[in-house]
């Protein structure tokens, strides 16, 4: 007996172990040497061990620290509301007005077929469309609704987070159609027996249903908006600013070190931030 | 290697056998016996690197028809260049880079100087890369000027020397007269000071590159155009002189001047074609492209003067034995005109401009190098045309154009502060 526990022990050791290990070295050792490497000077062509704050002290003490980061919260804060109202939407109608299974797995399966192209083509295709003389302005002008090209469609911040909606919106509709199937139909029957109206059953039934879906969601849209450098640069035509070019500049100019001690600190703030939103939710509970 | 058609004929033995075998047969060829290079050499493989102006395949493609040798090359945007020289020295054997990304790296080590006597064409090369005067009576440009980083002390060299040592760090292949391209037909007027990029009249509708040691350059330019200061030298600024000149364009970044920054090659390309651009810093094969798409572009020569740039092929440290001759014969191969006369077709200039006459038609000359008018069509060589019979290079003639730079691309001893600027303005 007692043999056969210990064996169990050793059973469940070497099946946690592949993943453990994958994590250790893909995922520990590299923030590791990250937050290593930060700590480090550099000069224009070569990185030297050091342990030095300089680098955090001009991340600190620079103003455009602080616009950049609030330049990157308000893109993960808009994306996120639109993605969310959109998100909600399409995964409500799928999961409650369309009746049949295999039509929600076909419009399920439409959903996503946008992304079967890569993230850096819908992108850029947005930039003929929206430019000074792309479709948009003049179909505006041909309708007569303006009578110039509108300036900001394009290398802008409605550009920017337009294309963050436009990619990450799918991250959200996923989580929240999978919660909102498990919901049982037999709750909101009784919501309606118990006499209340549609607006209530969404705000008092399915709302707190779906708040783990709701959550899964955001973080990843958060995270994904909070990261990225490309489509900032792409769709801001260089002038606008999140943390990810921040890091992606320094990095293109060798300056490692430096880049590593913004990593750090936005990898800080987007832990924070999800820890916060954890609080909420307990997302545990609900898979 | 032994193929092995049998399974059973598969053995440790014969395994081991093949393997000496391949041994003794590398160990010849490292050790000397040039006639098995000249059969070998068909197997090397050359790995290039660099920005997407030299880096071209109609190269690869004729270097595997003359040499016989393969040549790989990545083209990359120029701090990805500067970047990959730097750091990942194993993943390149030729690094074909710009001189301000030379004194950059050279200190790493990553590269070797290339003896001048074996350069069969190093008499021909042009004055600017070896005593920096175009003409005997010409005055150094200030920056980064290719002559003041390249040469080094000797095979070893870590440091730049101001004379001809023999011992090279890049061998000079391409450079330029950089000024700002507009759109003609959508400014209506005549443009003739560098001042103009920030003129309000173009609010939205200007841009300038985003990599810095070219960037502060063209600003450099248009703050002097503008009358705000006179520098003592541009190519190396003070800390002041950075905080003076970058704040005169954040301002004007922050109200509206700019529609976008660019940092490769093809977005100038469709900021201008597109029309989202009028006035913009520019290269000119990019003006090149716009125009062979039909769109008129201009190459503005300005009153202050060009900002020049050079290019060379460098060797990397880690080359030694057969692939070190097949470099050296690549580069001597690249030297002797073919490559010129494609590059100066582009509208670039070659390093060795005797040689690449050889390889162009008397109009062809005449047009890109001394200036003239052109007879016939001119083509690009890939068979657009970009001028009739009649029009004239943009500039003139190559002493014209490289007779007015003022400055090169450049590395200031500032460099790092600079950056750091530069950064916090694109992110301003």
């Amino acid at each position: 007996m007692m043999k056969l526990r210990a064996n169990n022990a050793l059973t469940g050791w070497l099946m946690v172990s592949p993943l453990a290990l994958v994590l250790l070295a893909f995922l520990v050792a590299p923030i590791v040497m990250i937050s290593i490497v930060s700590f480090w000077r550099a000069t224009e062509f070569s990185i030297i061990p050091d342990f030095v704050w300089e680098n955090y002290e001009f991340l600190f003490g620079s103003s455009v620290t602080y616009r950049v980061f609030f330049n990157t919260f308000k893109y993960a804060l808009i994306t996120w509301a639109f993605t969310f109202a959109i998100g909600f939407t399409v995964a409500y109608y799928l999961a409650f007005h369309i009746r049949s299974m295999t039509w929600q797995v076909a419009l399920f399966l439409l959903c996503t077929i946008p992304f079967w192209t890569s993230n850096i083509i819908r992108m850029i295709s947005w930039i003929p469309f929206l430019g000074r003389n792309g479709i948009a302005n003049s179909a505006l002008m041909s309708w007569g609704v303006i009578d110039e090209p509108v300036e900001w469609l394009l290398f802008s911040d409605f550009a920017v987070i337009l294309a963050f909606v436009h990619l990450y919106t799918l991250f959200m509709v996923v989580p929240i159609f999978n919660t909102m199937m498990r919901i049982d139909k037999s709750l909101i029957e009784a919501a309606r027996d118990g006499g209340a109206n549609g607006a209530q059953i969404l705000w008092n039934v399915i709302l707190p249903l779906t708040k783990p879906g709701i959550m899964i969601g955001t973080i990843f849209v958060t995270t994904l908006v909070m990261g990225d450098f490309i489509t900032v640069r792409f769709m801001s035509g260089s002038q606008s600013a999140n943390v990810g070019r921040l890091i992606s500049n320094d990095i293109a100019l060798l300056q490692y070190p430096s880049a590593s001690a913004t990593a750090i600190v936005l990898l800080l703030t987007v832990l924070i931030v999800i820890g916060i939103l954890l609080r909420f939710v307990d997302i545990r509970k609900e898979l | 290697m032994t193929k092995f058609t049998k399974r059973d004929g598969l053995s440790r033995r014969t395994l081991l056998k093949g393997a000496a075998s391949s041994i003794v047969a590398g160990g010849a060829a490292t050790l000397g016996a040039p006639m098995i290079w000249a059969q070998n050499i068909k197997d090397v493989t050359i790995r290039q690197f660099g920005t997407g102006v030299s880096n071209l395949n109609d190269v690869a493609t004729k270097v595997k028809e003359d040499l016989g040798f393969t040549l790989e090359m990545t083209a990359l945007d120029t701090d990805s260049v500067t970047q990959r020289a730097a750091t990942q020295p194993n993943s390149f054997d030729i690094a074909d880079i710009e001189y301000f990304i030379c004194k950059k790296v050279w200190a790493a080590g990553n590269l070797q100087a290339m003896d001048t006597s074996k350069i069969d064409n190093y008499d021909k090369i042009a004055g600017t890369f070896r005593s920096g005067l175009l003409t005997p009576e010409s005055t150094i440009a200030q920056g980064t000027a290719p002559h003041t980083v390249g040469f080094t002390t000797g095979p070893n060299g870590t440091d730049f020397v101001q004379e001809e040592s023999g011992w090279m760090t890049l061998i000079p292949t391409i450079y330029n007269a950089d000024t700002l391209g507009i759109r003609p037909d959508l400014i209506g007027r005549p443009i003739s000071n560098w001042s103009e990029l920030l003129n309000p009249e173009f609010k939205g509708k200007a841009s300038i590159l985003d990599i810095s040691s070219i960037g502060i350059m063209d600003m450099a330019m248009v703050v002097e155009s503008m009358g705000e200061y006179t520098y003592p030298d541009k190519g190396n600024m003070t800390k002041e002189e950075i905080d003076l000149t970058i704040g005169i364009f954040t301002e004007a970044k922050k109200n509206g001047q700019f529609r976008a920054f660019w940092k490769s090659f093809d977005e100038s390309v469709n900021l201008m074609a597109s029309g989202e651009v009028v006035i913009q810093s520019m290269w000119s094969p990019a003006i090149t492209a716009v125009k062979s798409q039909g769109i008129p572009c201009v190459y503005q020569p300005l009153e202050e003067g060009y900002r020049s740039w050079g290019g060379g092929l460098g060797i990397s440290a880690a080359l030694s034995g057969i692939e070190l001759e097949a470099a050296y014969e690549y580069i001597n191969w690249y030297l002797s005109g073919w490559v010129g006369g494609y590059l100066m077709r582009q509208g670039y200039y070659s390093a060795v401009p005797e040689t690449s006459k050889e390889f162009m038609s008397a109009d062809e000359w005449g047009f890109w190098y001394e200036g003239k008018a052109a007879e016939g069509d001119i083509v690009s060589p890939t068979g657009s045309k970009l001028a009739g019979a009649g029009e004239v290079r943009d500039g003139g003639s190559f002493l014209e154009r490289m007779g007015s730079v003022v400055c090169w691309n450049s590395v200031m001893d500032e460099n790092q502060y600079m950056v750091r600027k530069w950064n916090e303005f694109i992110a301003a």
